[in-house]
């Protein structure tokens, strides 16, 4: 490595009960959750009816007719969050930049939402396997090639270097913004527009989810179906957004005078071998990405301050990574707050990692960690401290977000303060 | 992490191919080599009255005969693809289990995937929306999604070593490429890289038809002429290629086969709606011979994009020029993708296979279906071209924006 290092210096969210840094920070900081009943489409007859909705009218955020029939629900969010990030970095691109300037956005389930609405038309209601292509709509190839949304976010900011999108199921955002960071480091560009969406809250996903138990199903009380660590969790409640860092190689932002709000200096991932939706009682792959994050980063396990869990309320992988953090960090694992914000957003597939980052990246600014809404009754399997309900001062040098999803994919991000200016 | 020195750390020692004119790199190799064109009519059942007549289907595949029932039944046949042609990649490489027992996060995986498993996501849609939610099977969450092929690989040979999946366009798959050198770069021992599509199925094929390029002739001879002043657009296909990627130190140490050494790679962004643009492909070409140490003049063939309109033509053959001078007018350049078709992320991988067996053989095999270019390239037309290959390059364009460029320089 090359010593190059990276900085955030913009963040952008569109997430579940709020559009706007600002308006997620104070969700979480109040501990609140946007889970509710599905509003999206007539859930009825599905086995799980609650998601984590964001009210989102795209003519609020200047999207004419045209154009929000051309964006995928996913795209506009990432087009929002990504305007959020770039006005909040101060970032402007010239000729020679802009090819320094990358774009690198994961999603888990792209343009389903999409796929499956012109679907319906197409067979006419699932009628025929020899579908009519003269029933679909004008920009259904969009819809079906993931590709689009960072085409759309580069298209957006005026970046020309590499533009990619990322797509490993429930760590597409952590991986996703882990790939640019390595990037940055490896002198591959100087800038990158980072980050995740999905919106994937449609009959199909839900039903598949439903096939699996893996969501929650707790449909009379769903502002408080979303439960990590807590003892009667009974699996995931679906969410939806987008969230978009601007990572910047941190003598380039320094020298530009922007604003640092932290770095982030390790990444890893690795596979689990073991079931494409299992996971194992040990976490040991997860806790190799998490070593193998700290050692890039120069962080000591002793010296995490908090711990961002991927935290979904199912039973397996909760119990999952509370193994995985202690087997790294050790004793200090039960002196640190490890909290899930799924419990307040859900939890978005694809997008959460980034939005789980944005939430790190905000808890750094303000030195407060925020809560795990609806804790309450402990899980002797899950014995750290999940900071229940109520979000809790403490400082915040080092930070860890973990992600965990379908495919076996275990990552890991560590981000640290700014450190002091060298000589 | 290992410290490293200037040259390349990566090397391909194992091709796997399943594609339209061939299963298995020496089957593939010898239609490519011969110039065999294979596209034909679209047969796949609910294809047949689609505006997508012609395409290069893979035919005479027996999943069965390569992968266990029980990953089948839980897969597309994007994914049966990628199964399939993981295996091969490592037995060309001859690398077994043996050979990571010891260190299962010594291998890891990486794939490209635009099409995702659509054949499976159709069959289930069909299930919820004709008869119910209830009717929706366990294996759609893990099937359609594009992560599908990486999980499964890494499931079924115990890779536990980084695993990755970019969705990006048709560019993706030889960004594949640099995600494996970075993890090589970083440690890894070996990956398994690569893209498999299976775009073929009616629905998927519906979501194609607004594809600007998209060939709609019925015609396979003619269907899929790039260079030409006959050029009509692209003919889509399926299959595509893994390839086994290694820390280039140890290969020769195991003595495995250097086939092929990944010696530079960029990627940038041309906005859609600009197919003349040659900016962003020639920038990406001038990076990636950079990164090799490779003068323009070493190159001694270029595997082209080749969408086959003619603006997309004129600005790669201008891009070539604009990188690599007065000299872009001479490399031999060749599409063999006109026998097979394009295969989405995959394209680029059957390319990579291609390039790597051009290396080897010193050839250049021909494109088939394409004669009487009219762009100022020497394109290998009619039959191969025996030749000293040493460098080839291979290029890569998305309908999104993407451009990549690739150098793969002969092993020692």
């Amino acid at each position: 490595m090359t010593g190059r290092r990276v900085a955030v210096t913009g963040v952008g969210v569109v997430a579940p009960g709020g559009i706007g840094a600002p308006a997620f920070w104070d969700l979480l900081s109040n501990g609140r959750t946007a889970t509710r009943g599905i509003t999206l489409f007539d859930p009825d007859g599905f086995r799980s009816r609650i998601a984590a909705e964001v009210d989102f009218d795209p003519t609020e955020h200047g999207f004419t007719e045209d154009e929000a029939a051309r964006a995928d629900r996913y795209i506009q969010f990432a087009l929002v969050a990504a305007r959020e990030a770039v006005a909040d970095s101060g970032l402007e691109l010239d000729g020679e930049s802009a090819w320094r300037t990358g774009v690198s956005l994961g999603t888990a389930v792209g343009g389903t939402t999409r796929l499956e609405h012109d679907y319906v038309d197409v067979s006419q209601r699932g009628a025929w396997w020899d579908v009519d292509h003269r029933l679909s709509s004008p920009f259904l190839h969009r819809a079906f090639t993931p590709a689009t949304l960072a085409s759309a976010v580069a298209e957006q900011t005026g970046a020309r270097g590499p533009v990619q999108t990322v797509s490993t199921g429930c760590t597409s955002g952590l991986d996703a913004v882990g790939y640019a960071v390595h990037s940055i480091q490896e002198g591959r560009m100087d800038v990158c527009i980072a980050g995740a969406s999905d919106s994937p809250v449609s009959p199909i996903t839900v039903a598949c989810f439903d096939a699996i138990k893996a969501t929650s199903a707790n449909n009379e009380d769903p502002a408080h179906a979303s439960r990590p660590f807590d003892a009667d969790r009974d699996g995931f409640v679906l969410g939806e957004g987008g969230a978009v860092l601007v990572l910047e190689e941190l003598e380039r932002a320094r020298a530009r005078g922007a604003r640092i709000y932290c770095e982030i200096g390790g990444y890893a991932t690795f596979g689990n071998a073991h079931h494409m939706t299992g996971l194992t009682a040990e976490g040991l792959e997860m806790a190799r990405a998490i070593e193998t994050a700290l050692a890039q980063a120069r962080v000591d396990a002793r010296e995490i301050d908090y711990v961002n869990a991927h935290g979904s309320g199912t039973k397996q992988n909760d119990r999952h990574e509370t193994a995985a953090v202690k087997r790294v960090l050790g004793d200090h694992a039960y002196r640190t707050p490890m909290t899930s914000i799924k419990s307040m957003v859900g939890h978005s597939l694809g997008a959460i990692g980034a939005i789980e980052l944005a939430a790190c990246v905000l808890a750094m600014t303000h030195h407060v960690v925020p809560p795990t809404a609806n804790y309450e009754t402990p899980d002797p399997e899950c014995d750290l401290d999940y900071v229940p309900r109520t979000a809790r001062k403490h400082t915040l040098r080092n930070v860890l977000s973990v992600g965990s999803g379908f495919g076996g994919f275990q990552s890991a991000v560590v981000l640290t303060q700014p450190k002091e200016v060298r000589a | 992490m290992k410290s490293r020195t200037a040259g390349p750390v990566a090397a391909i020692t194992g091709i796997g191919v399943v594609a339209p004119n061939g299963i298995g790199a020496e089957a593939f190799w010898k239609a490519t080599q011969a110039g065999d064109s294979v596209l034909d009519r679209v047969t796949r059942q609910g294809c047949e009255h689609l505006p997508v007549r012609v395409a290069g289907e893979v035919r005479g595949f027996d999943p069965g005969s390569l992968v266990e029932e029980r990953f089948l039944v839980q897969t597309d046949r994007f994914s049966h693809y990628a199964l399939a042609a993981a295996d091969l990649a490592l037995e060309h490489a001859r690398l077994g289990r043996a050979d990571y027992a010891d260190d299962p996060y010594a291998v890891g995986v990486v794939t490209a995937a635009g099409s995702g498993g659509g054949e499976f996501g159709q069959r289930e849609l069909q299930r919820l929306w004709g008869r119910g939610p209830r009717y929706v099977g366990p294996y759609q969450s893990i099937a359609w999604f594009y992560a599908a092929s990486t999980g499964q690989i890494s499931i079924r040979r115990g890779f536990k070593g980084p695993c990755g999946v970019v969705c990006s366009d048709e560019a993706g798959g030889l960004d594949a490429f640099a995600h494996a050198v970075r993890a090589i770069r970083q440690g890894s021992q070996a990956m398994l890289v690569g893209a498999t599509e299976a775009p073929l199925a009616p629905y998927s094929v519906v979501c194609q038809v607004g594809y600007e390029g998209l060939s709609t002739g019925d015609d396979p001879e003619r269907a899929y002429r790039p260079f030409t002043a006959k050029a009509c657009g692209f003919v889509p296909a399926e299959g595509g290629a893994m390839f086994t990627v290694e820390d280039a130190a140890e290969a020769v140490r195991r003595g495995a086969p250097v086939r092929a050494l990944l010696a530079g790679h960029c990627a940038t962004f041309t906005p859609p709606g600009r197919p003349e643009d040659s900016e962003g492909l020639a920038h990406a070409v001038r990076g990636a011979l950079r990164e090799a140490g490779c003068a323009p003049e070493e190159v001694d063939v270029v595997f082209a994009d080749a969408l086959g309109t003619p603006e997309a033509d004129a600005a790669e053959a201008a891009a070539l020029r604009e990188a690599l001078g007065a000299y872009g007018s001479k490399v031999p350049v060749t599409a063999p993708k006109t026998g097979t078709g394009r295969a989405y992320c995959a394209a680029g991988t059957l390319d990579t296979a291609a390039a790597v067996l051009a290396l080897e053989h010193g050839v250049v095999p021909p494109t088939p279906n394409v004669f009487d270019v009219c762009h100022d390239l020497d394109v290998v037309t009619g039959s191969a071209r025996v030749a000293p290959v040493r460098t080839a390059l291979v290029l890569s364009r998305g309908r999104m924006g993407s451009n990549a460029a690739l150098v793969l320089r002969k092993g020692p």
